[in-house]
């Protein structure tokens, strides 16, 4: 071991950061990292710097690593895969001891694992593809605020997915035309509207007025209909003493949800879970801004990463991709991030990205957001694609209506229950599925129009995120 | 008004032969089938009146549906509904929950506001039919 200490720089992967032999413990947290070196340097190297420098080692040799248990705080980077049909790039199996991290903090889990290392020289690029969360650090969060079984049983609402839409314009609108689109979504059927992610409170409509006119509309909705309803009334802003105020007044109101946004940041987003878990109300998480560092498959963190972040975070919502719509999604990614979502004991599955196996010990599971360019004419796809526990949010689709918003949003509920019967009964409605809109749009006129609007609008374009350590099936 | 409620509320009313189907789905996924009903609209109204036990152990769907019917005719001016609980680890709940008889005539609900400071408003949803005593608020003619 005199090497070892030697003053000096060495490989990491001689520091101890690269042990093949090391056997993974039930309590690490194992992270999955697609590198790709510089030239010349060896995939193990490259391994080891990254778990070196995501743990305890610098640049150099430091004597005072001697005043510790090192080798127990050392993360080890136990194998190295190539990439098939990519010769530039590896993915690299690290173990974590579960004595890195703080107990219920994601900022410094992500500190920890993505802090430093994602700039390092060594690495032409660098991405965090999975990680694998013991039950023994998953317990240490509050987890969602309610979680699926609790929201729907909030919601009386049962055995099909929830519809909501965003309102359009998603800027400009005053507070009272801006509630007009909220109670004329609802009456027509949807479960939810929503605050887009950058509606917070400009000049043209603040906030207080905005809560006050959406809750006109969804109280006016809900005694049109006999159901609750629900608008997501984004709480985002500049402090969090601000995001608490507006959440406290949407409580006061009465609304059964609130919303934020990813970019408030992962100790915001957690003491909004704590504050929503406090005082009953569902938590929405528009995920804005995180294309910019999950959609590059070669650098960045995947969306799955963040999922699980988010739902031990504690929110109730998460936007998780539409496979059909006009955002990134292949169908197996997809159903990946919505597996981590919801599942409890999900199984490593390469053809969907999951690298690890992830038990979620109970942890009750976030209801997936799909949005973005669909519309009912796609309602058998998304079905079969994302199943029930899900919001289908149809903004464009709704609003965008020739009959206006209600039609547009009773043409949705009719094609979702139109499906959701045809499923029931045994059919193949993935198969019948333009069959069943079509006979469904006989007896209902909002229907028909919807299907003769959009009926033929697709989004086929490659995705940039599709796993590729297994060969895999093409997309239905 | 039509009260929209439930999985199915969006088309039209189900046939007997339509509500066994959806029956069978929930027998074949082992979920135990229920029959409620209630006089009281209210969303907020959760615990409607349980027409027995659910029913854990039958497997027939025409059994279910015989009991809906026997609900059906004891209640001819209420809201019916069948609901299935799936009891699996993780679930717990009602997995699907749909109308099958609906009075004639829903008159709907009042929404009362009451001024608070600040230009917020306190609202309360009162079903018209409230105002009369539990069997007497619908005509017992059925759907």
């Amino acid at each position: 071991m005199a090497d070892r200490w030697s003053a000096g720089v060495i490989p990491y992967a001689e520091m101890g950061y690269w042990n093949p032999d090391y056997e993974p413990k039930p309590t690490d947290v194992l992270a999955a990292f697609r590198v790709t070196p510089q030239p010349g340097v060896p995939p193990e190297e490259a391994g080891a710097a990254v778990a070196g420098e995501s743990s305890t080692a610098t640049w150099t040799v430091v004597w005072t690593d001697r005043l510790t248990a090192n080798t127990h705080y050392q993360a080890k980077c136990y194998r190295v895969d190539p990439v098939p049909g990519n010769p530039d790039q590896y993915i690299a199996l690290i173990a974590y001891d579960l004595d890195l991290f703080e107990e219920g903090s994601i900022a410094n889990l992500t500190s920890s694992i993505i802090g430093n290392v994602f700039g390092f020289k060594a690495l032409r690029a660098l991405r965090l593809e999975d990680l694998r969360i013991p039950p023994h650090y998953t317990k240490t969060f509050q987890g969602p605020a309610h979680g699926i079984v609790t929201e729907r049983e909030h919601l009386d609402k049962y055995g099909r997915p929830l519809l909501g839409a965003t309102v359009k314009p998603k800027l400009g609108l005053s507070a009272r035309n801006y509630g007009r689109v909220v109670y004329e979504a609802l009456r027509g059927g949807l479960d939810f509207t929503k605050d887009d992610e950058n509606i917070n409170s400009q000049p043209f409509m603040r906030w207080r007025d905005r809560w006050l006119f959406c809750m006109e509309a969804v109280n006016r909705a809900m005694a049109e209909t006999g159901e609750v309803k629900g608008h997501y009334l984004n709480c985002t802003a500049g402090t969090m003493e601000q995001m608490y105020e507006r959440a406290e007044l949407a409580r006061e109101l009465g609304s059964v949800i609130v919303m934020i946004d990813l970019t408030v940041g992962y100790t915001a987003i957690q003491s909004m879970a704590a504050w929503a878990r406090r005082n009953g109300v569902i938590l929405h998480l528009h995920r804005a801004g995180h294309g910019t560092f999950t959609r590059q498959k070669s650098h960045g963190v995947s969306f799955r990463v963040l999922a699980k972040w988010m739902r031990l975070a504690g929110v109730d919502h998460l936007h998780a991709g539409t496979v059909v719509g006009k955002l990134e999604g292949d169908p197996n990614t997809v159903a990946g991030f919505y597996d981590t979502l919801r599942g409890d004991k999900v199984d490593a599955d390469p053809v969907k990205g999951l690298y690890f196996e992830q038990d979620w010990a109970s942890m009750p599971g976030v209801m997936p957001v799909a949005s973005g360019g669909i519309h009912a004419g796609q309602m058998h796809q998304l079905l079969h694609h994302l199943g029930e526990d899900c919001v289908l949010q149809f903004g464009g689709g709704t609003i965008g209506h020739p009959m206006g918003i209600a039609a547009g949003a009773t043409a949705n509920r009719v094609a979702l229950e139109a499906m959701i019967k045809a499923r029931n009964e045994g059919r193949d409605y993935l198969v019948e599925g333009q069959d069943i809109l079509k006979a469904a749009a006989r007896r209902s006129r909002e229907l028909d129009m919807a299907l003769s609007t959009w009926g033929d609008v697709t989004f086929n374009y490659e995705s940039t995120d599709v796993p590729d350590v297994v060969e895999t099936p093409t997309a239905v | 008004m039509r009260v929209t409620q439930g999985t199915f509320s969006f088309l039209p009313d189900l046939t007997d032969d339509e509500i066994r189907l959806q029956i069978q789905y929930c027998l074949d996924h082992g979920w135990a089938v229920s029959v409620e009903l209630t006089d009281d609209p209210h969303p907020r109204n959760t615990y409607w009146e349980m027409w027995g036990l659910p029913m854990f152990d039958l497997p027939d769907a025409a059994g279910v549906l015989a009991e809906v019917k026997a609900c059906r005719d004891a209640y001819p001016g209420r809201y019916v509904r069948v609901m299935a609980y799936d009891s699996s680890l993780g679930r717990q709940t009602v997995a699907l929950s749909f109308i099958v008889q609906r009075p004639v005539e829903e008159p709907g609900f009042r929404l009362e506001r009451e001024e608070g400071p600040g230009r917020r408003q306190h609202y309360a949803l009162h079903p018209y039919v409230m105002a009369r005593p539990t069997g007497e608020r619908y005509p017992a003619n059925g759907s």
